[in-house]
């Protein structure tokens, strides 16, 4: 019985996996945690007393407002960082995208499991994320479960995009870059924290055509059972339109570098 | 018995931009055969195995495998080879074993006997007792045995090796030498590139030495030796930096004469002799060393500089 090549692609991370993923988990979740602990109760402690700001959070609790988002934050950087060091790793350090190209595995093949590892790699993420939400009387919702597959997405767009650029790199020097001038503005400008309308005019146009804002609203209107048809659709067009791309651009990059 | 070709290439050319580092190259190498590209660093060695591997798409000029073109039918040929890159892609992090099974499902063969198979190569390059050991814990040889095991779990017909035992100790190449030589007498194609002359000497029937992206010569290794150098040669080293003013004083001894920065070394049937006549000169070189001819001679001869530089 035959199985699909990026199955085969994706079970060579299981192996790597399968002996880092006790601590990888946990330190997972610990961002997350630390941050419902810091912002939910903290920030949340002030917003809260404010009947305008609950208002603005479409009254509810601050913490409920937060949750969700953290979803898509958490997928977003796990999904980003998968493909910066790993990914130059598979070409450069390990080499282990260039043992695959020496073998019956075409460039497209890799390129379709490695989506498929950070799909997987997004998803145990997020799911973690929510059990925790899950847990938490403020955040509970069987909302959570249906904003699993959105948060994985956002994770997987990140990482395609990321993977596109990284794949064409030699050297890792800029990618602690990407994390200061990508990653953290858009954790903090994403819409996670705050509604992106309380941003200035000119700064919050930029935040609807990342990944990450379409993502963030997506989980809370499902969370908060308040997603309409329409809204939900164009953010979901916009997560699989940022997967394809970075997926076409992966591609691309991925058989020019395998076979040079 | 099919005799067709495992490999012809004619008039292969592989450029990168502006740069050309295959300069149309005529290759044919028969089935069970050991083949060597010999040549130094940027000769053209890597380009050609890469294009042979299926990972190098050609610029110009044909190629065949298994009678097959690599432009339409890369993944097909690549399931029947074995590939050792000149440089390790072990996953550094993962056992021995793993190495060769998560390898191995590249291929598509079943995880079971993926095992099995692996099991019976890491014997094969006497590695089973590091099965469950962390490939970074091993030496360079070691690694190396490892990805030639690796290169081996697909059953390839045909062995792709570059530069197998660079930067390996002589101990080390013996034992890698053994195990490709075992291969050879299975019937697997060995082709491989190599700057070491003792290398190709003990492991090809046929080779061709490549000089700037040429083939300069092709042969058995001991016919080129007796096609482009002589029967021995009389290695001379006079006190640094003098090697040239010994050069008119020496200029009809032997039949040729090559003189290096470090040593000079003259071509001759009989290097004992060649040696008296130095000395019947009154010239008393620093040290003198009479040896064999061997493929660095022929190298030398044909491209003018010395192959490990």
């Amino acid at each position: 019985m035959s199985t699909l090549p990026s199955i085969r692609v994706w079970e060579s991370h299981l192996y790597v996996m399968r002996r880092i993923w006790k601590t990888d988990v946990l330190l997972n979740l610990l961002q997350p945690i630390l941050f419902i602990l810091g912002m939910g109760l903290g920030v949340g402690s002030l917003v809260d007393r404010r009947v305008e700001s609950t208002a603005t959070l479409g009254d509810v609790p601050y913490l409920t407002f937060l949750g969700p988002g953290l979803m898509a934050t958490t997928a977003m950087m796990i999904g980003a960082f998968e493909a910066l060091w790993p990914l130059l790793g598979g070409f450069k350090w390990g080499g282990s995208f260039e043992a695959m190209a020496a073998t019956e595995l075409t460039p497209q093949q890799v390129v379709r499991g490695e989506v498929l590892w950070w799909t997987t790699r997004c998803g145990i993420s997020v799911l973690g994320v929510a059990v925790v939400l899950l847990c938490i009387p403020e955040t509970r919702s069987i909302g959570i479960v249906w904003a699993i597959p959105v948060a994985t997405a956002c994770g997987v767009a990140f990482a395609a995009m990321t993977g596109s650029w990284t794949s064409t790199r030699e050297f890792d020097n800029s990618f602690s870059n990407i994390s200061r001038l990508v990653i953290t503005p858009l954790f903090l400008f994403g819409g996670a924290f705050y509604p992106v309308s309380s941003l200035p005019d000119a700064i919050e146009p930029i935040a609807y055509v990342t990944p990450l804002w379409h993502a963030v609203e997506l989980c809370r209107d499902l969370s908060l059972h308040r997603a309409g048809w329409g809204e939900s659709l164009v953010h979901v067009s916009v997560l699989a339109a940022f997967i394809a791309l970075g997926w076409v651009l992966c591609q691309r990059n991925f058989a020019k570098r395998l076979h040079r | 018995m099919t005799s067709e070709p495992v490999i012809v290439g004619e008039n292969l050319v592989k450029r990168f931009g502006d740069f050309e580092a295959v300069r149309g190259i005529d290759i044919r190498i028969e089935r069970g055969e050991s083949f060597g590209f010999l040549g130094p660093n940027g000769a053209g060695k890597s380009s050609t195995m890469r294009m042979i591997g299926c990972v190098s798409p050609v610029t110009s000029g044909s190629l065949r495998i298994f009678g097959l073109d690599p432009a339409r039918h890369g993944a097909e040929i690549r399931a029947r080879l074995g590939v050792v890159p000149q440089l390790d892609n072990l996953d550094t992090e993962l056992k021995l074993i793993d190495n060769l099974v998560v390898y191995g499902r590249y291929f598509d063969i079943p995880r079971r006997e993926c095992l099995r198979r692996s099991e019976e190569l890491l014997d094969f390059v006497q590695l089973s007792d590091r099965r469950d050991d962390i490939v970074e814990t091993l030496s360079g040889g070691m690694k190396r045995r490892l990805t030639i095991a690796r290169s081996l779990i697909n059953q390839p017909e045909l062995l792709l090796l570059d530069e197998p035992t660079t930067g390996l100790d002589p101990q080390a190449r013996h034992i890698l030498w053994d195990r490709l030589y075992r291969l050879k007498q299975q019937g697997v194609t060995l082709v491989l590139t190599t700057h070491y002359m003792d290398e190709a000497e003990q492991l090809c029937d046929r080779l061709v030495v490549m000089d700037g992206g040429r083939i300069v010569a092709e042969g058995a290794p001991r016919q080129l030796i007796v096609d482009h150098s002589s029967r021995e040669v009389l290695e001379l080293r006079f006190p640094a930096g003098t090697n040239a003013d010994f050069e008119s004083a020496l200029a009809d001894i032997g039949d040729r004469r090559e003189v290096l920065p470090d040593r000079v070394l003259i071509y001759g049937h009989d290097g004992d002799e060649l040696l008296r006549l130095v000395h019947a000169r009154g010239l008393h070189p620093e040290s003198a060393l009479v040896r064999r001819s061997t493929l660095e001679d022929v190298f030398l001869r044909l491209t003018g500089r010395s192959l490990v530089e």
